[in-house]
């Protein structure tokens, strides 16, 4: 049997992989912009404090890459939350399981009307959110819930706990498109101090579950890291890493990449590593030259500002108008965000702008026929 | 300049054109107006044909555009089969260009379901032209499948690095009795005149003047750059052994 991306990681030491990351040098950097074909050690310096005096040249490089593969489009993609039940303690997120909060799971009925809401602002690609509850949001429910999306909706993504590969198979048959699992750190250490209860706490289950993924034959899977648990440029390699395992691995999957940062949440206000604007640009550009092919999505946690100038620096899909609270769009229920949104403004608002800065929003790019 | 005809249907304009990567249907559609094209690409994946305002579609209701649907997306000749009976009926046209890329990183064709879905197709009635590797083999087996034409690539896909595979394209166009359409990695107006120079029947470009500060004046040049390589080609080359020796020193005892 073929192994998982657990031999990789096993070879690679947190400390050693930070160090070697700060240790780089400008000589370093300029080697990496200039080499034909990039590695991860250009990745890492292309991350590192040492490449920050190159961000235009890296922004440069960035917009002309993406252009090429992407053209000047953005895909539109909208978040649906249909459950903030959880059991996992998770201390910065809102749907914790110790949050004394109301909390609710969407029925069919209530997803109809969220739907009916979402096509109005003219989405057709939509990705379902829940928080982890086995016996109320499991396997059972995504199977019933995946047929009213998929009639609804061209391209169904999913960001739900991990599951089995063969409970993939059944919902890829039903429709399921792509699936987001981040690893929210990679540093096994902390990983456990963030995740201090539930299923979510086994680091191992979660790190392969985009091998079970890739077995399945989902169309893509979608990667990231939860910016602010641990040093970002460390968590950010072993993303990368990740990813050059799994395109190997798995050559028909596609793969998108996520840059999350800690926002503030019901019981959680700070961040224990801050990244700023200018890094997250230095982030969305070095993985950009360094995969050309890469998907690179960005959500409304960031501002309408650092959003309106991101466009043309190397991502991809962005969502707009979402509620990450479940019934937020149609029933204004008042149930818990799991984290407070930043740009707020609706979808019209958002693909105008685009189209103002000579991009096409593009709100179909899959069709429901093809798995 | 002779006119291309592929599956009994005319074509005054070798340069046919996608239409991916632009940064607005009205850009698209000026482009496309100045490429001269009478075939566009459009992908089934992009389109809403339920939409009477697709963002696409209705930028291209005009006379001199047919269509030709493509099946980007698909990973196996099954899904391509549905995705082309889905194209005919949204789009009223058997014509298809069929592209099987299961390669999610470098979109490249994938030669056995290529074959198989194009057998299905032809028996489907459709008229084939394949997305495929310049592989002058795979090519003769398109062509004994029903193909009616075929589309080698130049270089991978959006990669506007030119004619890479040039030795093969060559073999291709020498033994091709269906259409020889030059797709994929043609980055400039010089590869496009390069491919016609060769003798290929047309072209297709989509990321060169999608992506281009202008493409609008991009789709013009090429529209030159393949009709100059067309008349060149029509007209013979010169032939390019140059080389003047003065005395022939392999040759001179035969005068001795």
């Amino acid at each position: 049997m073929m192994g998982s991306f657990k031999d990789i990681f096993y070879q690679y030491n947190w400390e050693e992989v930070k160090n070697s990351i700060y240790a780089k040098t400008e000589r370093d950097v300029v080697s990496a912009l200039n080499s034909d074909k990039k590695n991860l050690e250009d990745f890492k310096a292309l991350i590192s404090p040492a490449a920050l005096p190159y961000l235009e040249q890296m922004a440069i490089l960035s917009n002309q890459i993406t252009k090429k593969r992407f053209g000047k489009t953005i895909q539109m993609y909208i978040p649906v939350y249909l459950s903030n039940e959880c059991q996992n303690i998770c201390t910065y997120c809102g749907f914790s399981m110790n949050n004394k909060i109301g909390r609710v799971t969407l029925t069919e009925a209530q997803i109809l009307k969220e739907i009916e809401v979402i096509k109005s602002f003219g989405y057709d690609h939509i990705l379902l959110v829940t928080g982890e509850s086995q016996k109320n949001v499991g396997i059972d429910y995504f199977k019933e819930v995946m047929p009213v999306f998929r009639s609804n909706f061209s391209h169904i993504s999913m960001e739900v706990q991990p599951l089995k590969e063969e409970e993939y198979r059944e919902l890829i048959l039903l429709g399921l498109n792509t699936v987001l699992v981040y690893q929210e750190t990679y540093n096994q250490n902390e990983y456990k101090n963030y995740h201090l209860k539930g299923k979510k706490s086994n680091f191992f289950y979660r790190l392969e579950t985009p091998d079970r993924l890739g077995s399945s034959g989902v169309h893509k899977i979608g990667l990231g890291i939860l910016i602010g648990l641990d040093d970002w440029r460390t968590d950010s390699f072993f993303t990368a890493l990740h990813l050059t395992y799994l395109e190997k691995a798995y050559w028909q999957t596609k793969y998108s990449i996520s840059f999350p940062r800690l926002r503030p949440a019901e019981g959680f206000s700070k961040s224990k590593v801050e990244m700023n604007e200018k890094e997250l640009v230095q982030l969305i550009c070095a993985y950009r030259i360094f995969n050309e092919e890469i998907e690179l999505s960005l959500s409304t946690r960031e501002s309408q500002n650092f959003r309106n100038n991101i466009v043309k620096l190397g991502i991809t899909a962005m969502s707009a108008g979402s509620k990450t609270n479940p019934g937020g769009y149609a029933l204004e229920e008042d149930s818990l965000e799991q984290f407070e949104i930043s740009d707020e403004r609706t979808a019209p608002e958002v693909a105008s702008m685009i189209r103002e800065l000579g991009y096409e929003p593009v709100w179909k790019d899959w069709d429901k026929n093809y798995i | 300049m002779e006119p291309l005809t592929i599956a009994n249907k005319k074509f005054n304009s070798r340069l046919f054109v996608g239409t991916g990567k632009f940064s607005s249907g009205k850009i698209m559609e000026e482009a496309l107006l100045a490429s001269g094209s009478g075939l566009v690409t459009v992908a089934l994946k992009r389109i809403d044909v339920n939409d009477k305002e697709d963002d696409i579609l209705t930028h291209l209701y005009h006379s001199q555009f047919n269509l030709l649907p493509n099946t980007s997306g698909v990973r196996t000749a099954k899904e391509a089969v549905i995705a082309a009976q889905l194209a005919r009926e949204a789009l009223g046209t058997n014509w298809l260009k069929l592209e099987i890329h299961p390669d999610s990183k470098y979109l490249l064709p994938d030669p056995v379901e290529t074959l198989k879905a194009t057998e299905e197709l032809a028996r489907l009635g459709f008229i084939i032209l394949p997305y495929i590797h310049a592989d002058p083999v795979l090519c003769k087996r398109l062509e004994e499948a029903g193909a009616a034409a075929v589309m080698p690539l130049g270089s991978p896909i959006g990669s506007n690095r030119g004619l890479q595979t040039k030795t093969f394209l060559e073999i291709i166009i020498e033994q091709s009795n269906i259409p020889v359409i030059v797709d994929a990695g043609i980055g400039a107006p010089s590869h496009a005149a390069e491919a016609m120079e060769l003798g290929a029947d047309a072209v297709l470009v989509n990321t060169a003047i999608a992506v281009s500060e202008n493409p609008v004046q991009m789709a013009a040049a090429f529209k030159m750059a393949v009709e100059a390589g067309r008349m060149a080609f029509e007209a013979k080359l010169a032939s390019k052994v140059g080389y003047a020796v003065a005395s022939s020193p392999l040759t001179a005892f035969l005068d001795e």
